[in-house]
């Protein structure tokens, strides 16, 4: 099953896919007891002629364990599951790192639009510098996108990172991902956001830092000319 | 007359017969039935009080839209596995009919199939049956509900033929993309579909008080809350958390008309509104309404099981107690549909912990639907089947959930097909297995012919294995990462991997479509041909096979008074291994079975 996930290159993907196993496993089990259990019924108590079913209506607490033990188990599993997955929730989505690498990431119908500050390191100025549908960010360090919306709802999903975000209009939300791989991943949009919702995606590219650098100088001079 | 008839202890099937004599010398002798047989057709069958007929509105128009929806999933499936070909019987498909297809199939199926099919025509025509009424308390309120939801029906269904065409905003309708017609989510069918909403609500709303009344003050004698049957308890609980979550959705709807009609600006970032809002009134509903339709699909479930496997339902008060439980519990877990939708990232743990804890009370009813199993006398008709499949599916889209629940891997999974595999899991489990179930149970109380087996065999073991090749391969694609809602996954690399099993799951879903023809042939040739029913072809214990099939027009001749619960079967020490809960057994025929 592993090979249906497209490949992680994010430092915290492994985390989410670790909780997405720790949960399969976990509930493989109980498929297999549960499922398994009316399977063996089913062939085991077909009506036979002149035997009766056993009066068992599950009013003393005798007969009740037999529900109430798993279910407790079911409880004691819950939290646990709860408790790993809020490591790795938080991981994600509440203790970014700190980073001076910032880019805003702003979705509007039906593309993808990006905004580095210029070489002063401020947004909103003229040399800030903007590409369409394209995110140029180097390897192994964190970034962070803080994502906009200039009309309706999109969601900035980046499925080889295992990241998944909405962009709301009128709120800036940050998100941070590292890449730990160099390559090119789609960026596609994960909610309806109208008629050209399918094929809005955009392209991250991850540089070697060197390689970053050079892209961002050609664009810095680019567009200050 | 009733102490009368049970002097002389014989088998049950002597004293049943004997019953059904009595009633029929009643039938000529009471006034009400030679005065009933005088109402006209029209009152008879178009503009009737009488919550049997009802029933059978809600029911044709629930198939009616059952038929829409299915045609929609049919062309969303054709247009996921050959993007921009033309569709066999349609043609090509436009980007925003796909994003209207998206939209109704998910509207439609929810609102116009699953809530008539299991909360009004079941819960009409059985409700008052099983607590022994003649009517629901409030009959003319019925019938209102039931035309104010046919006025949304027509509603809807106009919504497709207006310029701009029907809602396309999702069945979730969010805005902005639903505020402005500029943002592509339909023009006048937003309006429309706003509005047949809330004409849906209002119906709803007003069978739920009808439900409420009726179980609460209409019991026969001798039927204590604890004897109700347990779809009456589901129904009830369904009922009520209707109405408690109701009100939000049908605010934040009439904002969102008045946003797009009155200027107003609630979800308009750019004028103080905030989009964010609308998530929250709508699934402040949207969720408790998953358990509007689970509930009674499990009630169904639970009652046919007990039927056909000869057993009392294991731990009948305790799954009570789980169910209303899992009602409240219902009301705290909204959020989770919001985990990456900009709300504050610091909630998702509390919603994570109470979604992921609403799974103990379901563990619970389920763990007592496995132990009614154990030691039973199954008998393996087609209601039962499909009760053992709803059960069996439903298993599977329980542990789905889990995954789901989970926000840390809700962050990859959201808004992709793993969620749309678990909803179909747990929602088709409820709708389509156990509406099904109960069309097969109760078809013959409802029409007085028995419905072909066979044939009901067929369908069944079609529908279960086309089912599943549907929507098990679609956690893959949904692990894959392919997007809901997207008209064409061909245009995305990463989902190169995904595309043979959408063709697949495309053939399997027009399978499934296909099998649905043994059903429909062996509705319409039943419904004329059938089998003329007996008043209780299963040996049932509930009051509604107490009288004939099809019941009279006030349903019981003589109120039927209970003297037990509704699941005394297979009871130590008497010969027959079922015991109506309207049957008197007398000191000496106590004795005599001894």
């Amino acid at each position: 099953m592993q090979s249906w996930f497209p490949e992680n290159v994010s430092t915290f993907g492994a985390d989410v896919d670790g909780i997405f196993w720790f949960i399969f496993y976990i509930v493989t089990i109980w498929f297999f007891l549960t499922e398994g259990l009316i399977l063996y019924f089913v062939f085991r108590y077909r009506r036979k002629p002149g035997q009766k079913a056993v009066y068992a209506a599950g009013d003393t607490w005798a007969q009740l364990a037999w529900v109430l033990v798993p279910m407790a188990i079911v409880v004691v599993l819950d939290l646990f599951i709860d408790i790993r997955s809020a490591d790795v929730w938080a991981k994600v989505k509440l203790q970014r790192p700190p980073t001076d690498f910032v880019v805003h990431g702003i979705g509007k119908q039906f593309n993808w639009e990006f905004v580095y500050p210029g070489p002063d390191g401020k947004f909103d100025t003229d040399d800030d510098i903007k590409t369409d549908n394209e995110l140029h960010v180097p390897v192994g360090k964190p970034i962070q996108v803080i994502l906009m919306s200039k009309d309706v709802i999109h969601s900035f999903f980046l499925p080889h990172f295992r990241l998944k975000q909405d962009a709301m209009p009128g709120r800036r939300i940050p998100v941070w991902f590292e890449a730990t791989k160099i390559g090119q991943f789609e960026i596609p949009c994960a909610e309806l956001c109208g008629f050209g919702h399918s094929g809005m995606k955009g392209l991250l590219v991850v540089h070697p830092p060197d390689k970053y650098q050079k892209w961002y100088q050609e664009k810095s001079t680019g567009s200050g000319a | 007359m009733v102490s009368r008839k049970i002097d002389r202890f014989g088998s049950l099937d002597k004293i049943l017969k004997k019953d059904i004599e009595v009633k029929n010398v009643n039938e000529i002798a009471t006034d009400h039935h030679s005065h009933s047989d005088k109402r006209s057709f029209v009152s008879r069958y178009v503009f009737s009080t009488d919550h049997k007929v009802i029933a059978k509105q809600y029911l044709s128009l629930s198939l009616f839209w059952a038929l829409l929806g299915a045609g929609s999933a049919y062309l969303i499936r054709w247009q996921i596995a050959h993007p921009d070909t033309e569709a066999f019987g349609w043609g090509y498909i436009e980007p925003n009919v796909y994003n209207t297809l998206v939209t109704m199939h998910g509207t439609i199926m929810v609102f116009f199939v699953a809530m008539p099919l299991l909360l009004a025509a079941f819960g009409n025509f059985l409700l008052p049956l099983m607590v022994g009424a003649r009517d629901m308390a409030f009959p003319r309120l019925n019938m209102l509900s039931v035309w104010i939801f046919a006025l949304a029906s027509v509603v809807l269904f106009t919504s497709f033929f207006v310029p701009g065409g029907a809602a396309a905003a999702g069945w979730t309708g969010y805005p902005p993309l639903s505020a402005k017609n500029e943002y592509t989510g339909g023009g006048y069918g937003v309006d429309l579909w706003l509005l047949a909403l809330a004409l849906e609500f209002a119906s709803f709303l007003l069978g739920g008080i009808n439900f409420l009344t009726t179980a609460i003050n209409m019991r026969a004698p001798g039927m204590t809350l604890m004897r109700m049957p347990m779809l009456v308890w589901m129904q009830l609980i369904a009922a009520v958390v209707f109405m408690l979550s109701v009100g939000p959705t049908i605010a934040g709807a009439i904002l969102l008309l008045m946003d797009r009609n009155l200027g107003t600006t609630f979800y308009a970032p750019d004028a103080g509104g905030d989009p964010l809002l609308w998530q929250h009134l709508f699934w402040f509903f949207g969720h408790p309404e998953v358990y509007v339709i689970l509930l009674p699909g499990l009630g169904i479930t639970l009652e046919i099981i007990s039927v056909f496997a000869r057993k009392p339902i294991f731990a009948y008060r305790p799954i009570i107690y789980a169910s209303i439980i899992s009602g409240f519990l219902s009301f705290l877990v909204w959020a989770h549909h919001q985990y990456v939708s900009g709300m504050d990232p610091r909630l998702a743990m509390p919603f994570s912990i109470t979604t992921i804890i609403i799974s103990v009370p379901f563990a619970l009813v389920i763990f007592s639907i496995v132990a009614t199993l154990w030691g039973s006398s199954m008998v393996f008709t087609t209601p039962m089947l499909f009760a053992i499949g709803t059960l069996g599916v439903f298993i599977f889209g329980g542990l789905t959930g889990i995954f789901n629940g989970s926000a840390a891997v809700d962050i990859y999974i959201h808004d992709t097909y793993f969620v749309v595999a678990h909803f179909h899991y747990t929602l088709i489990s409820n709708v389509f297995f156990a509406g099904f179930g109960a069309l097969y149970f109760w078809f013959p109380k409802m029409f007085g012919r028995m419905m072909n087996e066979t044939l009901g065999k067929i369908h069944f073991w079609l529908t279960f294995a086309f089912f599943n090749l549907i929507f098990g391969p679609m956690h893959l694609v949904g692990l894959g990462g392919m997007m809901r809602r997207i008209a064409n996954p061909t245009q995305y690399d990463f989902l190169k991997p995904v595309e043979p099993l959408n063709i697949f799951i495309t053939l399997m879903a027009i399978l499934l479509i296909c099998s649905q023809i043994v059903f429909v042939i062996n509705f319409f040739w039943s419904l004329f041909a059938g089998k003329v029913a007996p008043a209780n072809p299963w040996q049932a214990n509930t009051l509604e096979w107490s009288t004939s099939s099809p019941p009279p027009h006030e349903n019981f001749d003589a109120i039927p008074v209970v003297y037990r619960g509704a699941y005394e079967y297979s009871l130590p020490g008497q010969k027959e291994d079922w015991l109506p809960q309207n049957l008197h057994v007398g000191d000496g025929a106590k004795a005599a079975l001894h």
